[in-house]
């Protein structure tokens, strides 16, 4: 292979990213090296076995991707704004779409989720840590390698152009000969092992390390939806990882499972990639759900209505998520009885869904609503998610997706469903929990006007993509002619990406504003919240709980401070067992990255020493005895008064 | 806040003049020109009323609940009652919905079923098959009765069944005509039936809707439906004057990544004959490949009888 092949070349859009991805690299490393920073970033972050720190970690990279992501969006709507327009080519416009699409469900939703649950969950539960940190920190170096891997094929090598989707024959060898699918088929491996192992851990977690008294049936809505979650996550990825294999195998090693020739099977790559897909979508909403619900709750000042009906709903949802993989294509040609099914099964998912959403309207229902940022965001996530689930509906019935399949209006739907949902979901419990994490609140003069931009953009931008699919536009065409008419809806749409994108920039510079200046929390308990981790002091310590909490109920921090009800046994503090950090989890994910890396090129020898390596690392890690440590009640005792003063 | 709630109704209200400014003849999905399109145009506007009825109440709980309980319209004291929920209520919508699924799931059923077929009231005439298949970047129609093929454009006659026999040579594309009905892929393995039908002359996008690469935005045809006589007319002309389609010139073109409209006095079926499995028609064995290899030979080996016949036909 030549250099000239190696780095992309000949588009002026790449040497500047070229060129500015040299310069933060190097302005990162002088920076770290003049502040004297590389130890602590050793000690405390790339070492870390906390899941607070994992999670914040896995916060970060997800806010970095949704720049890459939103950056990719803007760049497709500059270029479709008129007809004809000559700002990208197909080819360029190809490979956006397709790291659009992986980057924002893959690693943008996906590491926020769980980002969310790693900061969130032990909290709500009375636990000290997941069942499994050691592992948890290897889960989030596998997606944050992978995701690297994936970041780099602009630059290197080319990036995947056949869609997130990949269906071959397009995504084969024959008519994508570049590596870019070779990027694709590897990165989402090395995250997707990554994301499995997350699931194992947090149903352990959630089934076996709750406080004392905290039943099934008392945990906080969102621990529930995290439950489901990861069950939902353990019984789907195995079947992407085994696609992504097959994948990997027809591109690099020459097998031939999905190819045109000698009996390949275009369509199942198509199934095995749906029968992950679809379940994907509730991995990433279902969470969602729990955020709003706990959020919904705090700021009507109420218990959540209808309690066993939200974890039924959530329970059915999950089950249905397996069996409604064929909607996404109908056109397929399966006859009218496949059709039929899956059509039934999928408007059934309308019944759980719109159970959860009458909960939360009878939630607000006698209350005494705030209007505090993260309400907004559910609040604005009620009346526009009911417009991707009605228009979901529609394109589930079979006769009338014949005509939405691969339009605008499909993308205008599934937009409607994910950003309203998963977006605002995360956002909201972004602005909810970060002062539990760094101790103070962000702006809320700020936060609502990125929330007014975003909620207006959002529309502004996705509306007009129902008529213009309606009017015949497909998705993925890279340019019109004038006559066909969609010029004018089109600008509009664009217009809307960019008040998005203005919001987003406000988003940001909340950060910068509240970590200056906003005021620090006192009591650990900004928001008047009902569940155990307000219970703690901000930021919370590394073994979070003190005591471990004694719950009586649901809501049990309300409880408390409205009944009385202690939360804490009298008597002394006991040590504290905690685990060590570890660089291993780390430099296994650096081995992974270049395993990916050097595959990708088909550079086998390096590749196989790169696979000796992980196996040497998971060898170490069975021989390691690591016991952990002890945090002395003395030291407890000093940790508290400095946090929450003289009160205790 | 007030003001910016307002900011976003005015913008809301504009974006939806904006639209309702938009011609509404070019949403081509709703302005059917055959029986399959109509039926589906008409699922469609079903299934928007009843969602529409579904968002309204949505909509209505929402303003009512958002404007009654709002923390400044209570008192300080105002401490909000514990409410675990309510059998009934929440019996009511499960229940509500079910019923809505149910009708929506009826109709489903009913109209795939309908436009999976043979257009009702056009069971009793002999369809004209087509097959139309994809390559990198354009679409290929062979009439194997007429003995005529084509590039890029297709041409039918009105009020006769069409039966489109769809596959591709190449990534998987989607047939699609929005005004005369909905799509259907072409796959290299496997042949899909599609059935169309034009109740009025005139001239339709057709596009493929599936990404298929880098040609995809420009991969459109036009589909001219016309009368029974123009049509057979038209179809004499494409064999008194189009050059016949040799195995060597469609290699060639199937190489050729973008090319015009072509029109040719033989097909390639012979030469070059569609996968055999053909799932939609649920026949599996070689009971079916056999018949169509079979006919298939004889459009290539017996083209001067196909013609005869054909003419004839048209005579009628």
């Amino acid at each position: 292979m030549k250099w000239d092949e190696f780095f992309v070349t000949g588009e002026p859009m790449i040497y500047a990213a070229m060129v500015s991805i040299v310069v933060v690299s190097l302005a990162i490393l002088i920076g770290l090296t003049y502040f004297k920073k590389w130890g602590y970033l050793w000690r405390e972050w790339l070492t870390t076995v906390d899941h607070k720190r994992i999670g914040v970690m896995y916060i970060l990279s997800a806010l970095i991707m949704l720049f890459r992501g939103g950056v990719d969006a803007l760049l497709m709507r500059t270029q479709l704004a008129a007809p004809e327009m000559k700002f990208l080519d197909a080819q360029h416009y190809n490979e956006i779409f397709t790291t659009h699409g992986v980057i924002m469900i893959l690693f943008m939703a996906m590491p926020f989720v769980i980002g969310l649950m790693n900061v969130v969950v032990p909290l709500q539960i009375g636990a000290r840590d997941v069942a499994f940190p050691r592992l948890n920190a290897v889960s989030f170096w596998m997606f944050f390698f992978g995701a690297m891997l994936f970041n780099i094929s602009f630059v290197i090598g080319g990036s995947p152009d056949a869609g997130w989707t990949a269906y071959f024959p397009l995504a084969s060898l024959e008519f994508s000969p570049t590596v870019g699918n070779n990027f694709y088929s590897l990165a989402l491996q090395i995250s997707g092992i990554g994301t499995l192992m997350t699931g194992v851990n947090f149903i352990v977690t959630i089934l076996k390390m709750r406080a004392p008294g905290m039943k099934l049936m008392r945990m906080p809505m969102f621990t529930w939806s995290v439950l489901i979650t990861n069950v939902i996550i353990l019984f789907a990825f195995p079947v992407l990882t085994v696609a992504l294999a097959l994948m990997m195998f027809d591109r690099i090693f020459g097998s031939q499972f999905f190819t045109m020739a000698n009996g390949g099977m275009d369509m199942l790559w198509a199934n095995l990639f749906w029968v992950w897909g679809h379940p994907e979508v509730y991995i990433v909403i279902l969470p969602a759900f729990g955020i709003f619900s706990d959020i919904i709750s705090t700021f009507s000042k109420k218990n959540l209505y209808g309690y066993k009906s939200m974890v039924a709903s959530m329970v059915v949802i999950s089950l249905l998520s397996f069996i409604v993989w064929a909607h996404h294509f109908y056109t397929m040609g399966a006859g009218v009885m496949v059709n039929g099914f899956f059509s039934i099964t999928t408007m059934a998912i309308a019944v759980p869904t719109g159970v959860k959403i009458f909960n939360w309207l009878f939630t607000l229902q006698k209350g005494k609503i705030s209007f505090t940022t993260p309400m907004l965001y559910a609040m604005a996530f009620i009346p526009i998610f009911t417009i991707g689930g009605v228009t979901g509906v529609m394109l589930a019935m079979a006769s009338a997706d014949y005509q939405y399949h691969n339009t605008m209006f499909l993308v205008a739907h599934f937009h409607y469903v994910l950003i309203p949902g998963t977006v605002f979901g995360v956002l909201a419990g972004m602005y909810f929990w970060f002062p539990k994490i760094f101790g103070f609140r962000l702006n809320e003069k700020l936060g609502k006007t990125a929330f007014w931009l975003i909620v207006v953009g959002f529309n502004t931008a996705f509306l007009p993509l129902f008529f213009l699919g309606l009017s015949g536009m497909t998705r993925r065409m890279y340019t019109y002619s004038a006559d066909t008419g969609f010029g004018p809806l089109n600008m509009v749409a664009t217009i809307g990406a960019f008040i998005l994108a203005i919001g987003f920039v406000v988003l940001c510079y909340n950060f910068y504003w509240s970590f200056r200046y906003s005021p620090r929390d006192e009591n650990g308990d900004p928001w008047d919240a009902r569940t155990l981790e307000w219970s703690t002091p901000s930021p919370v310590p590394v073994y979070n709980f003190a005591k471990v909490p004694n719950v009586k109920s649901m809501d049990a921090l309300w409880e408390a401070k409205v009944n009385g009800v202690p939360l804490y046994e009298e008597g002394p503090y006991e040590p504290i067992h905690m685990p060590n950090n570890s660089g291993q989890p780390f430099i296994l994910g650096v081995i992974m990255f270049f395993l990916g890396f050097f595959l990708v090129f088909s550079w086998f020898i390096p590749a196989i020493i790169a696979g000796i390596a992980v196996v040497v690392m998971l060898a170490l890690r069975s021989f390691e005895r690591d016991h952990g440590y002890h945090i002395s009640p003395e030291e407890i005792a000093a940790t508290e008064q400095k946090l929450r003063g003289d009160s205790v | 806040m007030k003001k910016k709630r307002w900011l976003f109704f005015g913008l809301f209200v504009s974006i939806m003049l904006l639209l309702s400014g938009c011609d509404s003849s070019s949403l081509i999905v709703l302005d059917p020109k055959g029986p399959q399109a109509k039926t589906q145009s008409s699922t469609i506007i079903f299934s928007i009323l009843m969602m529409a009825f579904v968002l309204i109440v949505v909509y209505i709980l929402y303003i009512i609940m958002l404007t009654k309980y709002r923390a400044s319209k209570t008192s300080d004291d105002y401490i909000p009652p514990h409410i675990e929920g309510n059998k009934w209520l929440e019996f009511t919508w499960i229940a509500i919905p079910v019923i809505i699924v149910a009708i929506l799931s009826v109709v489903t059923v009913k109209t795939t079923s309908a436009v999976e077929s043979v257009p009702a009231g056009y069971e009793d005439q002999k369809p004209l098959v087509i097959y139309a298949a994809s390559s990198n970047w354009k679409w290929h129609f062979s009439y194997p009765e007429e003995g005529v093929e084509t590039v890029n454009y297709v041409n039918i006659p009105t009020n006769r069944p069409i039966e489109f026999r769809l596959y591709s040579y190449g990534p998987i594309t989607s047939f699609w005509v929005p005004q005369l009905g909905g799509q259907k892929y072409a796959m290299s393995d496997m042949v899909n039936t599609l059935h169309l039908l034009a109740d009025t002359p005139g001239s339709f996008m057709g596009r493929n809707s599936n990404f298929s690469g880098k040609g995809y935005a420009q991969m459109e045809f036009e589909v001219q439906s016309m009368s029974a006589g123009d049509f057979s007319k038209w179809v004499d002309d494409v064999k008194k004057t189009a050059p016949k389609l040799t195995e060597d010139k469609f290699n060639a073109l199937l190489k050729t990544s973008y090319v015009g409209r072509e029109s040719f006095s033989s097909t390639h079926l012979g030469f070059n004959p569609p996968p055999e499995m053909d799932m939609s028609e649920g026949h599996h064995g070689s009971g079916s490949s056999d018949k169509d290899s079979g006919s298939e030979t004889m459009d290539h080996s017996d083209m001067s009888n196909m013609e005869d016949m054909g003419s004839m036909e048209h005579g009628n």
